[in-house]
């Protein structure tokens, strides 16, 4: 049979099990978005490229699947740069296709012509310019497969104009064969008991968890894991969810704004479980001083994590799901001694709290949000102050119902990212929890929510400053508050003439109400609660600390 | 402390940026990289040498294995192996001075690969001491220019640094 490039690409993402994209059109993807035009797939077109790789990563995020964004050559594949860096440092399997100018122009700066393969180099977990038609399918399915297995990660595939408008007699290329290419899933049995031996041992276990427990699925695993041999369990942020919040072993989130008894825990525990972790800087503080006491058991999927960044007495390389499925078969449960009953105390001495005065709280508005939604939202979150709290004040019991910018940082995630998580996942009620300084950096993308009735909710924690930058102004440079105060559009005449609702809540007793009037309405809505200006974000251990040096 | 890897890689294009942009953007310390065709056509083979400890070693060799296009690595210990770099230099050598610099080559078991009123080429391989050493000594006789290659590195005995397609 006869098929153009286009077709091809097509036909193979609707294999892929692929039914929506996130785009934006030009003149290298033509040919693309021709075949598109009458092909059984959704397609979502954003405001900005960066809005669709951001969509195409939340709708991965919460759904579990692969997400798909698209742009032509050049600016548009650069915008999604950033997008790309995003799912790269979050392990996010995203596969990302770029138009290209045609081959014969290649290398001679044609109109629109960027290396896209060259800039995302370091930012993919593989990438791909196909030159040649016929090797197209193949490349299409090495991508999916290399972006959805071992430790999961955006690939990029680049097509030539020509390539896409090119029609050859179809041949199937057949299954991936990757030769380099074999992610190890199974645990050695050796270091299985190694492991089991060490747990049964441990008098003062902890299990620090992240995003590997809720890629893998491996939740219900984790809970019982941490059930049998009662350790508690910090998370990363990006391991929000992968751990019920409200169980009784939960100690939040550790690290620069984790939570005190999750810092002391982890100072004093004799033994950490890492767990689909990666020892970011922004967890461990100083790190001669990071679980000094402890020897430290590493399971995750990634070799080359294990002993990156601190010294692993165990590592257990593997799937989490399995590995802790293969542990707990090894492992009797264990009593409640001292060290449960010290995590208890530390919980009721140092409880996440905030000064009620009065005025508009950040940290009531997300309690708010919390309580109006029940506990069942999908939260996305730009990065900052209101990020912190998000994760502080919402208690997430369910995987991928988190969704953060958590090793780029990347302002400007939420939104877009909300958007994908919507069209992941229409009926349920997802909230962007912005900063003023964040939304500002995707706020075109409401006119997709509106294009397309995704009727997400938007609650910008307004202070007027880019919030995080100024805390630490305040904190370490004498509070000269140098480029960080912002004099903002009014967002609810933003919202409106976008064709979204807008509500603006400057009183305490007016966040409930509002949030219920955004639920009531099937609209995208964004609601500017007018904050406290100068409030922090509390606990903090000050950079290159240690984690028992926390302010706050 | 020094390291030899010899890898191999699928022949893909951009498969060297792909390495050398990895050794670059995690830091990693590299004294050389030289690759070339091997027995088996569609593989190449990259010889690398890495200074430093046995963590900064365990690290290079876990994210090059994490490159799609890389399917082999192994490290060469020096004791175990046959280490060669090649280098030519031009040195200077005027009629008065040829047969010093003869004398030198024939001591080094080098060649002389060009010759011309004012300059002779000298072929040269060897270990990087022995390089170093010829190299110290041609310099009393000026030299004008010269280039090496980096190490290339195989093990000693039947063994072979292989990959077969698993059927």
């Amino acid at each position: 049979m006869k098929k153009s490039g286009a077709q091809i690409l097509v036909d193979c993402l609707r294999e892929q099990g692929v039914d929506t994209i996130f785009g934006y059109p030009g003149g290298a993807v033509l040919p693309i978005y021709d075949a598109l035009y009458d092909a059984d797939i959704r397609h979502i077109l954003t405001r900005h490229e960066q809005g669709a790789a951001h969509a195409a990563d939340g709708y991965a995020r919460a759904s579990g699947r692969p997400g798909v964004c698209l742009a032509t050559s050049g600016p548009g594949a650069t915008n999604l740069v950033t997008g790309i860096a995003n799912a790269y440092m979050d392990s996010v399997p995203l596969v990302a296709f770029t138009g290209q100018v045609v081959t014969s122009q290649l290398g001679k700066d044609s109109f629109q012509e960027a290396d896209i393969t060259g800039i995302t180099l370091p930012i993919t977990k593989h990438n791909y310019l196909v030159k040649d038609v016929r090797d197209l399918a193949r490349v299409i399915r090495e991508a999916f497969h290399i972006a959805t297995t071992g430790r999961p990660g955006p690939v990029l595939v680049d097509i030539p104009k020509d390539v896409s408008s090119a029609v050859i007699e179809y041949e199937d290329p057949g299954p991936v064969n990757l030769p380099g290419y074999r992610p190890v899933l199974e645990p050695s049995a050796e270091q299985l008991n190694r492991a089991a031996e060490a747990i049964a041992r441990a008098e003062r276990p902890v299990i620090y968890a992240g995003g590997g427990v809720v890629y893998s699925g491996a939740h219900r695993e984790l809970r019982r894991f941490a059930e049998l041999i009662l350790a508690p369990v910090a998370t990363t942020l990006m391991g929000l969810g992968g751990f019920p919040g409200d169980h009784p072993l939960a100690l939040g989130m550790l690290g620069m704004h984790g939570s005190k008894y999750a810092n002391y825990a982890v100072c004093e525990c004799d033994l950490l479980i890492a767990v689909g972790v990666r020892f970011d800087d922004r967890v461990t503080g100083k790190l001669e001083s990071f679980a000094s006491q402890a020897r430290i058991m590493h399971i995750d999927i990634d070799p080359a994590e294990i002993g990156k960044n601190v010294r692993v007495d165990i590592p257990l390389v593997g799937d989490v799901k399995r590995v802790l499925s293969a542990l707990i078969e090894r492992l009797k449960a264990k009593l409640p001694g001292a060290w449960q009953e010290k995590i208890q105390t530390w919980k009721k001495e140092y409880p996440i709290t905030y000064e009620e005065n009065g005025r508009l709280k950040p940290q009531q508005v997300i309690r708010e949000i919390y309580r109006v939604t029940k506990g069942q939202a999908r939260i996305t979150t730009e990065v900052g102050q209101h990020q912190m709290w998000a994760a502080h004040y919402y208690t997430y019991t369910r995987p991928r119902t988190f969704i953060s910018s958590g090793g780029l940082g990347t302002m400007g995630f939420g939104l877009p990212a909300a958007i994908g998580v919507q069209v992941a996942c229409p009926g349920e009620t997802v909230f962007d929890i912005a900063g003023d300084g964040s939304i500002q950096m995707n706020i075109q993308e409401l006119a997709t929510a509106v294009n397309y009735d995704l009727p997400v909710k938007v609650a910008i924690l307004d202070n007027g400053y880019l919030g995080m930058v100024r805390q630490w102004q305040e904190l370490f440079y004498n509070r000269r508050y140098s480029y960080s105060e912002l004099v903002n559009p009014d967002f609810v005449k933003l919202a409106e003439a976008y064709g979204a609702e807008g509500i603006r809540v400057e009183k305490p007793a007016d966040v409930r109400p509002a949030l219920e009037q955004a639920l009531a309405t099937s609209k995208p809505v964004l609601i500017d609660f007018i904050i406290e200006r100068e409030e922090n974000v509390l606990p903090f251990v000050p950079p290159g600390e240690s984690l028992d040096r926390m302010l706050g | 402390m020094k390291h030899t890897l010899a890898v191999l890689v699928l022949n893909k294009p951009g498969v060297l940026a792909r390495i050398s942009g990895l050794l670059s953007r995690r830091v990693f310390n590299i004294e050389s990289i030289a690759a070339g065709y091997t027995e088996e056509p569609d593989i190449t083979r990259i010889t690398i040498v890495v200074n430093g400890d046995d963590r900064e070693l365990d690290q290079v060799v876990k994210q090059l294995s994490k490159l799609i296009d890389v399917i082999k690595i192994q490290e060469l210990h020096s004791s175990e192996s046959i280490e060669r770099e090649l280098a030519l230099i031009k040195v200077k050598a005027d009629p008065t001075r040829r047969s010093d610099i003869v004398d030198i080559v024939e001591i080094f078991r080098a060649n002389i690969v060009d010759v011309n009123r004012e300059t002779m080429v000298v072929e040269l391989t060897g270990d990087e001491e022995k390089i170093n050493a010829l190299c110290a000594v041609l310099e009393d006789h000026g030299i004008v220019e010269m280039v090496r290659t980096g190490k290339i590195a195989l093990c000693r005995g039947p063994g072979a640094t292989k990959y077969y397609q698993e059927q």
